[in-house]
């Protein structure tokens, strides 16, 4: 369908639903490199005027990427809840956005609401609202999980511990892992990103963490961040997988890309929770996404990359996952070019992925090659603690050491605790509480190393 | 309150863990944050990072001690380069008409990627290696690439008739190593190869990464694997792709 806007005496057209939706979108190098942003700040504006008058009923009659072409769309076609659209069905797009930061709009009313949108509603939404608009909604949505502990609850927040090391040198991750253990981060997950494929080395990381777990009786889950089919393998050799990690995309041909399907997540979802290894929750699914993901696949249909994204996370919540983040300045500058735009990619995934019903965490980080500095990355978690982001990711000093990027410290979701008065999930606060890691007014103490004693004596080799 | 290292008469109950990583732990703090003297060391590592990005690569400074040929993608500079990494996954034309159809078991491209630094340290030495640990491989010219992505070697790999490429690219710097290494191997180069059909070794650098040995040793075997299943990528085990997100590959 075609669309039109009229703005300061000049008449724009708009093709089609996918031009439309890539013209509203805010400036970013990635829709500027596939040759689909806005030609300038005006037309950008005008397809904004249009995609405010689109009745939200059109998205379920106009696909941006053909059915036949991508299992991803049959899936969004499939799983559309007409019951839960109806609350908003009569409503155009700039309605909605209207309804969303209206009284009305409540927990309850968005919670309800999540299973009746399209990855490309809430995409279109999120073009038509400014950064507190994106904050403002987001807040007002709680996403609960579980699985050793329970993630997203009001006034708390979430922290992966991510003791990557570049060799996966078992005593290397080890000393990372106390490191932010005694700095009270490991709630979301423990979680390392191996540096090798093997599956040796992912049993032998994934049973450290586990041997950790138990010896210290630490109410969290861990994750090696491989290839679900390594994961897949492991479970069958007996490893002790909680969590199946998979970095996925919004396209059938990006996921291809990234070697998954959707019979091979159902597959690994089945098998992580046949292990019944959660005490609290059944949640073991643990997903990455990020813009920019299926351009770099080459894979994207002529799609904005912020749509994309959202439709990554329809494939998300076909697997109940505990943990789903963005890892916003991952991908680098090519797809986000500076801290302006990591930050406003950084609001929008967290504020789509919580209305989609996700558990949403993001990874606030920052590439060498972008125009970003820690500054930036400080800007962002203040905005996405105020928006009641479920979990952040934090690194030995904000420096992750195998995958050569920027992410957030330990120290930096201990000051987010200070300014906005939030704390880890609640049974890992009673750990907290119960090694006697916190001080009289609740904040971490100068945790020794001998505080967790005997962690690297007895760490696996 | 100031705690962690340099505080004085006591010794610092991190100095042997901090041995066993790279990574900043036992860092000092005051109150939530860190100590001012960790903020300006890491400020002062992206600073050097920031600097290896916009570096370019010196062949003469290789020291090959044979003949390479030498070839551009279409990014014409760095600045490009950053932002269109479409450009830097193809030869400019020049350049692809004047490779040599030369076929071979596998080519080797020394590549910039996003560190030059990282090429001139790390590849001669891998390379001189994996000579040793494949005598029986016949083994194609010597390519140095500038301004190049990882999908450059399937053009390269393709026009020169080899059955196998192996990229050796400069990552992405990072803070505690602007000079890292990764060795992407594709299995039947050719344009529009993706990123599940490549295996890949990373982090090759002197920083308690991989040595130049190991790297050899664990790419002749890859390149083995490859070559008995007719293919690399996902289907092929025990390699070291990273588990994050392809867009990572330079």
């Amino acid at each position: 369908m075609v669309f039109h806007a009229t703005l300061q005496g000049e008449r724009y057209r708009f093709d089609d639903l996918r031009t439309l939706l890539a013209r509203a979108s805010p400036l970013r190098s990635g829709d500027e490199l596939i040759g689909v942003a806005a030609a300038d700040p005006v037309e950008r504006v005008a397809a904004r005027e249009a995609l405010a008058n689109v009745p939200l009923r059109h998205f379920l009659n106009e696909a941006v990427i053909p059915f036949e072409q991508c299992d991803v769309t049959r899936l969004v076609v499939e799983r559309h809840d007409a019951a839960a659209f109806a609350p908003v069905a009569h409503m155009t797009v700039g309605q909605w956005r209207d309804w969303l930061l209206g009284y009305e709009a409540d927990t309850a009313a968005l919670g309800a609401l999540a299973r009746g949108l399209t990855p490309e509603m809430v995409s279109a939404v999120s073009k038509l609202m400014r950064n507190q608009d994106l904050i403002a909604v987001a807040r007002k949505v709680r996403v609960v999980t579980a699985f050793r502990n329970t993630q997203g609850l009001t006034g708390r927040l979430g922290s992966r511990l991510q003791p990557n090391h570049p060799t996966d040198d078992a005593r290397g991750i080890a000393a990372a892992l106390l490191d932010g253990l005694l700095l009270g981060a490991g709630d979301a997950v423990l979680g390392i990103n191996p540096a090798t494929d093997s599956i040796e080395t992912g049993m032998m990381l994934v049973r450290m963490l586990d041997d950790v777990r138990l010896r210290y009786d630490i109410p969290t889950q861990s994750c090696v961040l491989t290839h679900i089919t390594n994961s897949l393998a492991m479970i069958e050799r007996g490893a002790p997988v909680d969590l199946v990690f998979q970095s996925i995309a919004g396209t059938q041909r990006a996921n291809e890309g990234f070697g998954v399907s959707l019979a091979l997540l159902d597959e690994a979802h089945h098998a992580a929770r046949s292990l019944r290894r959660g005490s609290v929750g059944e949640n073991v699914m643990y997903f990455e996404t990020g813009q920019g993901a299926a351009i770099s696949a080459d894979a994207h249909f002529g799609v904005d990359q912020q749509t994309l994204e959202v439709r990554a996370y329809a494939v998300a919540r076909e697997y109940a996952p505990l943990l789903v983040n963005t890892v916003v300045g991952f991908i680098g500058p090519e797809y986000l070019y500076d801290g302006k735009q990591i930050i406003r990619a950084g609001l929008e995934d967290h504020f789509c992925g919580k209305l989609m019903g996700l558990p949403m965490g993001c990874d606030v980080c920052y590439t060498n090659h972008a125009e970003a500095d820690q500054d930036d990355s400080d800007d962002l978690m203040m905005l996405l603690a105020a928006a009641g982001v479920n979990f952040l990711i934090a690194v030995p000093g904000g420096d992750d050491v195998m995958l050569n990027y920027q992410s957030l410290s330990y120290h930096d979701i201990l000051t987010l605790r200070s300014i906005y008065g939030v704390a880890p999930a609640p049974e890992f606060e009673h750990w907290l509480d119960r090694m006697a890691l916190l001080d009289g007014a609740r904040r971490l103490s100068a945790n020794p190393p001998r505080a967790l004693p005997g962690f690297l004596n007895d760490a696996r080799e | 309150m100031i705690e962690g290292r340099g505080t004085g008469l006591t010794a610092d109950p991190w100095a042997t863990l901090r041995g066993l990583t790279h990574a900043r732990i036992g860092l000092g703090r005051t109150g939530d944050a860190l100590a001012g003297r960790e903020v300006r060391a890491l400020q002062a590592a992206h600073a050097a990072a920031r600097r290896a990005v916009h570096a370019t690569l010196d062949p003469a400074r290789l020291a090959l001690g044979e003949p390479f040929i030498e070839v551009k993608s279409r990014a014409p500079d760095r600045g490009v380069f950053v932002r269109r990494p479409d450009l830097g996954r193809r030869l400019r034309a020049q350049d692809a008409t004047r490779l040599p159809h030369a076929p071979c078991d596998v080519v080797f491209v020394i590549a910039d990627g996003l560190s030059a630094l990282a090429a001139a340290r790390q590849a001669p030495g891998v390379l001189e290696a994996v000579r040793v640990a494949l005598p029986e491989w016949t083994i194609g010219p010597v390519i140095v690439a500038h301004n190049a992505r990882v999908a450059l070697g399937d053009e390269i790999g393709a026009l020169i008739g080899a059955r196998c490429v192996v990229m050796m690219i400069g990552e992405r710097p990072g803070l505690s190593a602007a000079d890292s290494l990764s060795l992407y191997l594709t299995w039947g180069p050719r344009i529009g190869r993706m990123d599940s059909e490549r295996n890949c070794l990373s982090n090759i650098h002197a920083h308690g990464g991989m040595n130049h040995d190991e790297a050899a040793f664990r790419l002749a075997g890859l390149l083995r694997g490859a070559r008995a299943l007719g293919r690399s990528g996902v289907a092929l085990k025990d390699d070291s792709m990273s588990a994050r997100l392809p867009p990572a590959t330079p």
